[in-house]
């Protein structure tokens, strides 16, 4: 019994342990997404669940529904395009500003000395580890009208009037950069370490100024790690919720709010699939390009 | 000289409004811009708070459980992924551990509990929406982010070993109990504490996912700061911080004695 037991493990082993944790992925993440493309296609109906069956029969024959007045609805409602759009500019600019704070980080964390490396290296994890949600709603506490940032300014004299920052697009900017800075500066980081030494010093050799040897051999060197940090930021603040829910004011218009709404304040699960579909459409190239890094990481 | 400036900046941005939540939380005025005197009160109205108590432990149970899945499949998938060279479909088995990543929680929030009901309306599982939907949506997410730490940790480590008990006679999963599992470990705890701190703080999928009975943590926290500054959840913030500080400076220690037994 056994011995049976171990051959066919034996045999089958491999493909045992490949078959666990696929099937789950399959069941779990790629198949719902599937189930939301199918609900898109539905009307909204007063029934559990709220929205029309695709597929029925009637008499032996099976009449399908396809309804694409969700995705017209999309196009024709000026709100959704606004918030696509709106959503990748946030997210484009925010991926900027994280670039610009998080590569002098990373490249400072990789040329310290290795004690000091890995204490940076600590300061940077550990925000990651403290609630999200609770280091977004910090800020409140510093941009709101009486809040500190504007308390400390005013007693400077640099301003005679308290800034209005909360509840603006500055404010979710502000969320975004914060929250995902330690996403930039992780990959960059582990770039930057690989660096060759020898290549900074042959280019000193020949006569390069420090920037001039930043810019021709450093930065080229890293795009890897900026495309990965980049990926990493972009990608899911395109889709955020908690911040401009939080941080922004009622004109922000970010695509995961909308999406929000349209589920849980409209009940409306036909258009709110539509939404999503079309945001994994949007998103499915900056995915791909950043599953091929990674597998190259692998490598 | 300008990139130690930069660095300098970027770290007060990144601690400022932490030393702040806990700077408020002690404060006995409920105005953060004006001191009222220590005091601790936040933190008494805090204990006496039931259902910030209740999701607390609900949040745990649910953190706990799907840690421990994700950390067996996402073993499962680092070694698919690190070991098993080509096989048939392999660029969907990639695709599917790497774009959890960075999926749109909204996205994984809405297609999960789609795929829930609909599941429910054809085979009658899961019944109703709870713990059990949650755990499920919270282990999804946490295999993709352990399957990243153990495949660095699987790529990182010396292979010799492991050539060396196959050659000897071991078997596969022999080999995988006896040299492999033991070297990856540390990288385990790290990946299971990781995705046991993300299904803490995980607020829009289990909002999708969670049905009427079961509110987790975030849930309470964010009805509660969605109105504003609230003292009680300073003080909430401040012992969250307060645990997670004490855990990394443990694993420090634990991790520089290790690697100083090693040299």
């Amino acid at each position: 019994m056994m011995s049976w037991f171990h051959r066919q493990l034996a045999k089958h082993g491999r493909n045992l342990v490949i078959a666990v944790p696929m099937i789950w992925l399959i069941v779990f993440f790629l198949a719902p997404f599937f189930v939301v493309f199918k609900i898109s296609f539905a009307d909204i109906a007063r029934a559990r669940p709220p929205y029309t069956p695709l597929f029925s029969f009637e008499d032996g024959r099976l009449l399908i529904a396809l309804s694409f007045e969700n995705y017209a609805y999309l196009w024709d409602d000026t709100l959704y395009i606004k918030a696509y759009w709106s959503s990748i500019k946030i997210a484009f600019w925010s991926t900027v500003f994280a670039l610009l704070i998080g590569y002098p980080m990373a490249y400072v964390i990789a040329r310290a000395s290795d004690t000091k490396r890995n204490l940076l290296l600590m300061l940077v994890i550990l925000p990651f580890w403290t609630s999200f949600l609770l280091r977004v709603y910090a800020w409140i506490g510093f941009l709101k009208t009486q809040g500190v940032i504007n308390a400390l300014l005013l007693k400077i004299g640099i301003i005679s009037e308290p800034l209005i920052m909360l509840q603006t697009d500055f404010a979710v900017y502000v969320g975004i950069v914060y929250t995902y800075l330690p996403f930039m500066i992780l990959p960059l980081y582990a770039n930057l370490t690989k660096l060759d030494n020898t290549l900074l010093e042959a280019a000193h050799d020949l006569g390069a100024s420090k920037l001039m040897s930043f810019l021709t051999v450093t930065l080229p060197l890293s795009l890897p790690g900026i495309i990965a940090g980049c990926m990493l930021v972009f990608i899911p603040a395109i889709g955020e919720f908690v911040i401009p829910a939080l941080l922004g004011g009622p004109d922000t218009l970010m695509i995961g709010k909308v999406l929000w709404t349209e589920f849980f304040n409209n009940r409306d699960w036909p258009v709110a699939s539509a939404v999503a579909t079309a945001m994994l459409i949007l998103l499915v190239i900056p995915i791909m390009w950043m599953r091929r890094a990674a597998e190259e990481e692998v490598s | 000289m300008f990139f130690r400036i930069m660095t300098v900046l970027g770290f007060i941005f990144l601690y400022a409004p932490i030393a702040g939540l806990i700077f408020y939380s002690f404060n006995a005025s409920k105005l953060v811009t004006v001191w009222g005197g220590f005091s601790t009160k936040w933190y008494g109205e805090l204990f006496q708070n039931a259902q910030i108590l209740g999701a607390a432990w609900i949040s745990l149970k649910i953190a706990f459980i799907s840690a421990c899945i994700s950390v067996v499949l996402g073993t499962l998938a680092a070694l698919v992924m690190v070991r098993f060279g080509r096989f048939k479909g392999r660029t969907l088995f990639s695709g599917m551990i790497t774009a959890p990543l960075v999926m749109p929680e909204v996205i994984t929030g809405l297609s999960l509990l789609m795929l829930f009901i609909s599941l429910q309306g054809l085979i009658g599982w899961p019944v109703g929406r709870g713990l059990t939907t949650i755990v499920i949506a919270h282990a999804t997410f946490g295999l993709a982010f352990v399957a990243v730490i153990v495949q660095s940790r699987l790529v990182d480590m010396d292979q010799d070993i492991e050539e060396a008990a196959a050659d000897l006679g071991a078997r596969p999963v022999r080999v995988f109990f006896d040299i492999t599992l033991p070297s990856i470990a540390p990288a385990l705890v790290s990946a299971w504490l990781l995705a046991f701190t993300l299904s803490l703080d995980d607020l829009v999928i289990a909002s999708f996912v969670a049905g009427p009975g079961a509110s987790t943590l975030p849930m309470v926290i964010f009805s509660k700061v969605r109105l504003g500054v609230s003292p009680d959840i300073n003080a909430l913030a401040t012992i969250m911080i307060g645990m997670v500080a004490v855990g990394i400076f443990c694993a420090t220690i634990v991790m520089l004695r290790s690697s100083k037994k090693e040299s």
